[in-house]
């Protein structure tokens, strides 16, 4: 159905999916004992719906779903943050195209590469762009932010690493059954 | 208990009979003037409007108090996060040197970092009334249609339209999962070790995204069936026309934005500096 | 005669990871004006023929289709879901898919924004509609504060404001409690009459469809249609017993007792039947019936005190509930949609924490317990399987909960593992991943994990809903089982035949207190209970009455005593 621009599917991914993001940013945030600082399962799933549904429902779920968790509970939008969000949506569906989770296979090889991808563009994300981001609008300290943005990264990047792989995996699992299935 | 959020607030006011349009036009230049300047007169000058409207709302503070709680520990945290590891910002943005009394080693307290300190915070006290008047005024259901007419297409607007219409639904699904998954004894607090915490994570998270998925399935089906996106154009059953009172607050916003940056930036310096 | 509006001709589809097709040679031609119930087994392929007809099949479920598939004389390959949806109004079975809009006037006029219809006359046709469906006083409300009968009101006007020729349904009254379930269908039968446009309801609750008229009964079984005729006729073969689907419960017991039905008796309603004829058989199979026994009971194992808790925080969801469960007891919660039954469970399991009473267990006050504590003892399986379910394999499912005691060794694991899944006819697809099952066995697996960590106490949340005759048959038996061997099980339900077979007890919620506690035939025949709390008599107490039994009472257990034996020799 590729009438017009984006497809009906995409629209709804990127409604749920940035509903889902929100409530995971907000409940599903592990804490990791150091403060201020946890454990963002929000960004693996944000790395999967880049994977399943493609660069344009990655940038706009990381846009709509991270300015609505911050508008509706903490009442003010941290552009800075949001920015990367997109970012890290955008590039991650752009950089794994190949990976064609609908076929079944997502083995090794995709592994490596999925990870290769989301590393390297958090790592952009959160060492530099956020703390630049933070520089440019609010005028914080560089030392501050740059210490604030590669905590932030190293947990992401790590967190993703692992759960983002679970998840895609268990997705196409879901996608690879087709009558193969027999009773013993 | 359900963890409280933002949402509309029915209330009749001037504010409230806006269209969301405006609304959004106004937030967006608002915010856009509260993160370019750092001119101390202006910032205090959109503080004075902001609260103003905030006023003229008739939204009462009670009702939003449990956010602006939440606001006020992170700016006190964020004050504090900046002078640990900034202590000289406010010396090096303007220049001079004017120690109140020292702490011990370069920590010790400036005049201009106050001065500074003080800027960041009233930067977010003018952001803040701002964007929680846009969300607890606007209707959400009019808020699609008036991303719509501002511009944006009207499929990317219908599905912030979803996301909102959705979140209740998945937050009630996430505690329902978390507490099925607890009864057969995973723990997601404190209590386990970190890696086994992302790992219980996972169990919870999993069958919340994997339902979520199958969701869009069916959502986007019964979409379809009535007939979403078979035109190029769609109208909005919850619109509220554009009125007069629309189109001055519109040129007011305008205006101010204009004659705020112009004032910011005349010198060439984003700061605005008492101390020279 | 009528214009045909609906013709399929020698139909097969195929979805494409199957291998096998889902409809084989399907031939069925619908009329104008009509009303058709189709009727099957779970998987038979109702949906899938349903979705043939609003163009999911094949334009979004990918697959093969050979064969003619016209509607209104168009062949609908030809055409593609837009224009479809332009004819074909469907009400999907998934309730939560249905709306899509935050408000009621807002989904009322999806259909209607997406037709780029101008503002005002889009308001004056949800004004419209939304009076002929009785909600025009709830434009503004939001979708989640409605009732499940409201809801389904709502999604009745969305689809009508498109003036469409055919209404579709598929399967309308699931987990809508029996009350509401009336009204659905007085409801669907209204607009019909008003309109003259062509239905098509699937529905595994045969009898509460038929409770409006109906002009054609289609069974479908394994992707053939089996059955094409008028309720009157069907009722008089075994196409329905056969096909496992539960046969009106009045037919039921007319059968049982050997009277010889024709079409000319006026089967298809309770009112139109020519009980004369049957009166004598009836009384002499009542009274050659062995009178049902009676069960002894034993010491308290859960008491509720004055329970109470609010989700809002302002007005109470559940208000001074109190009452005593004997071990080894069987119950049955009943009460209408949003009563507060399902909240009531949770409370039981500490998911929610009550902020007022005590929860007793065994004499010690478990109210400050948490979840995990209370699990060891007692045991829930929800309403929906989708939330419960975390992993990818049916056994990793079932062990999970054994695996994280950490107790267990990996042997003991695999035989208490495996035993349940025997228990619960899931051993032969133990190591299939659980997206492969369907509906009702999923919600089997989610047993399956309760079971295996032997809590003394089961709660089960509507087990039945959405399944067929024979598992819902299959599963009753076996919880019937456990009961036996003392343990002790809380049912909620909506199935009131379901409550009088399988409980010796039951517990009406309504509005968040308790207002019967009773045996649940004392409470059908309480008329002032069933009024207040959406229940619903039987059949076979109203065909007692009609047909001059004394006792009613006596013959509903009779006949359930019964019919428990006949079923009880099902392969
Ligand atoms: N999306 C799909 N992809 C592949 N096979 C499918 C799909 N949907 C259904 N099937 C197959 O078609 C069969 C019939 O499914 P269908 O949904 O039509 O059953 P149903 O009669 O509506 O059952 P129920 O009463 O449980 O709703 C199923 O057994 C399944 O194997
Ligand atoms: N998580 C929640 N947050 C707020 N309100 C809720 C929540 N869950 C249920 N409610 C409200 O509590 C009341 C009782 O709901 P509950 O789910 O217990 O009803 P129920 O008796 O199980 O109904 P049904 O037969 O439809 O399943 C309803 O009015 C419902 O709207
Ligand atoms: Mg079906
Ligand atoms: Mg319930």
């Amino acid at each position: 159905m590729k009438r017009n621009g984006l497809s009906i599917k995409t629209i709804v991914a990127i409604g749920i999916g940035s509903a889902v993001f929100v409530i995971l940013g907000r409940f599903a945030a592990i804490p990791t004992g150091i403060p201020n600082t946890t454990i963002e399962t929000a960004y693996a799933f944000l790395a999967l719906m880049s994977v399943v549904f493609g660069p344009i429902a990655g940038g706009l779920i990381g846009l709509i779903g991270h300015a609505l968790k911050d508008a509706v509970f903490y009442g003010s939008i941290w552009w800075s943050w949001v920015f990367v969000s997109v970012f890290i949506g955008f590039f991650i569906g752009l950089f794994t195209r190949k990976i064609d989770i609908e076929s079944g296979i997502f083995a090794s090889r995709q592994i490596i590469q999925f990870n290769v991808v989301q590393a390297g563009v958090q790592a952009i994300g959160w060492f530099l762009i956020a703390p630049a981001l933070d520089i440019l609008i609010y005028a914080e300290p560089a030392n501050k932010v740059f210490v604030q943005g590669a905590f932030a990264g190293i947990a992401n990047i790590i967190t993703t690493g692992i759960l983002g792989t679970i998840l895609i995996a268990s997705y196409t699992k879901t996608k690879s059954q087709s009558g193969s299935l027999t009773k013993e | 208990m359900a963890v409280e959020m933002l949402s509309y607030i029915e209330k009749e006011s001037p504010v409230h009979r806006l269209s969301g349009g405006t609304k959004l036009i106004i937030f967006i230049m608002w915010s856009s003037a509260a993160m370019l300047t750092y001119d101390t007169r202006i910032l205090l000058f959109l503080f004075i409007i902001s609260m103003t409207i905030f006023i003229v709302s008739k939204v009462h503070i009670r009702d939003i108090a449990f956010v602006l709680i939440f606001i006020l520990i992170f700016l006190l945290l964020n004050n504090i996060a900046i002078y640990l590891f900034s202590p000289q910002e406010g010396v090096r943005i303007y220049g001079t040197n004017h120690v109140l009394f020292e702490i011990a080693g370069r920590y010790n307290m400036t005049l201009e970092q106050i001065f500074y300190q003080f800027n960041i915070t009233l930067k977010y006290f003018v952001v803040i009334p701002a964007a929680l008047l846009f969300i607890v005024t606007t209707h959400p259901s009019e808020f699609a249609a008036s991303l719509h007419r501002i511009g944006i297409n009207y499929k990317i607007a219908y599905s912030v339209s979803l996301a909102l219409r959705y979140i209740p639904d998945i937050q009630r699904d996430f505690r329902t999962i978390a507490q099925a998954q607890q009864a057969r004894g995973i723990d997601l607090s404190k209590n386990e070790k970190l890696a086994k915490r992302i790992k219980n994570a996972g169990a919870i998270i999993l069958p919340l995204i994997l339902s979520s998925l199958d969701r869009i399935e069916v959502i986007s089906n019964a979409m379809e069936l009535r007939g979403f996106g078979k035109n190029k154009k769609r109208t909005w059953y919850s619109i509220k026309p554009f009125k007069r009172a629309d189109y001055i607050t519109i040129a007011v916003g305008a205006v101010i934005l204009t004659v705020s940056l112009i004032i910011t930036f005349h010198d060439g310096s984003r700061f605005y500096n008492p101390f020279l | 005669m009528k214009q045909p509006i609906i013709q399929f001709e020698n139909v097969t589809f195929k979805y494409r990871s199957q291998q096998e097709p889902t409809l084989k040679n399907i031939d069925l031609t619908i009329h104008q004006g009509e009303k058709i119930l189709i009727a099957g087994p779970s998987g038979s392929g109702k949906s899938t023929l349903a979705h043939c007809l609003n163009g999911l099949v094949p334009f979004s479920y990918k697959g093969e289709m050979t064969g003619s598939l016209k509607i209104q004389g168009q062949e609908t390959k030809e055409l593609d879901i837009f224009s479809l949806s332009k004819m074909v109004g469907t009400v999907l079975q998934d309730p939560d898919g249905q709306f899509i809009g935050l408000s009621v006037g807002e989904d009322i006029a999806f259909s209607l924004e997406n037709n780029v219809t101008p503002h005002d006359t889009m308001m004056k046709r949800v004004a419209d509609v939304s009076r002929l469906v009785d909600m025009d006083e709830y434009l503004d409300a939001s979708i989640h504060a409605l009732s499940g009968g409201q809801k389904q009101r709502v999604s009745l006007a969305g689809v009508m404001v498109d003036d469409v020729d055919i209404l579709l349904f598929d399967e309308p009254l699931a987990n809508l409690d029996p009350a509401t379930g009336r009204h659905a269908i007085d409801l669907i039968d209204q607009i019909q009459k008003e309109t003259n446009t062509t239905v098509v309801i699937i529905e595994h609750r045969l009898e509460d469809v038929l409770y409006r008229n109906v002009d054609r009964i289609i069974v479908v079984n394994d992707g053939d249609i089996v059955n094409d005729s008028s309720p009157n006729v069907l009722l008089t073969s075994d196409v329905l017993q056969r096909n496992n689907i539960r046969e009106p419960l009045y037919i039921k017991a007319l059968k049982y007792a050997g009277c010889l039905l024709t079409p000319q008796h006026g089967l298809a309603h309770l009112n139109t039947l020519q009980t004369e004829a049957f009166k004598d058989k009836l009384l002499h199979w009542f009274e050659q019936s062995p009178p049902a026994k009676k069960r002894t009971l034993t010491h308290p194992v859960l008491q509720l005190e004055d329970v109470s808790f609010t989700y809002s925080g302002k007005e109470n969801n559940i208000k001074k509930v109190s009452f005593s469960i004997d071990k080894g007891e069987m119950v049955s919660i009943v009460g209408k949609n949003g009563a507060g039954k399902s909240t009531l469970s949770k409370l039981i399991c500490g998911f929610e924490k009550n902020n007022q009473g005590k929860i007793i267990y065994h004499e010690k006050d478990i109210t400050g317990d948490t979840i995990y504590q209370r699990a060891e003892r007692i045991g829930m399986v929800m309403q929906n399987p989708n939330q419960m379910i975390s992993k990818h394999m049916i056994y990793d499912e079932v062990a999970l909960g054994l695996v994280m005691k950490g107790t267990y060794s990996e042997e003991e694991i695999r035989e208490r593992v495996e035993n349940t899944l025997k228990i619960c006819g899931l051993y032969p697809f133990r190591n299939w991943p659980i997206s492969a099952l369907s509906f009702g066995q999923k919600k089997r697996v989610t047993i399956a994990s309760i079971l295996v960590l032997k809590p003394e106490i089961i709660i089960l949340d509507e087990p039945t809903a959405g399944q067929d005759f024979y598992h819902y048959t299959e599963m009753m038996e076996f919880l019937a089982d456990l009961n036996a061997q003392g343990i002790t099980i809380m049912m909620i339900t909506h199935d009131m035949h379901l409550m009088l077979e399988y409980t010796q007890r039951a517990i009406v919620i309504a509005d968040g207190k308790v207002t019967a506690d009773d045996s649940p035939i004392n409470i059908l025949t309480n008329e002032a209970i069933v009024a207040e709390a959406n229940l619903k008599e039987t059949s076979l107490f109203d065909l007692a009455v009609l047909t001059g039994i004394e006792e009613p009472v006596e013959f509903v257990s009779r006949f359930i005593a019964f019919d428990r034996e006949v079923r009880k020799a099902w392969p």
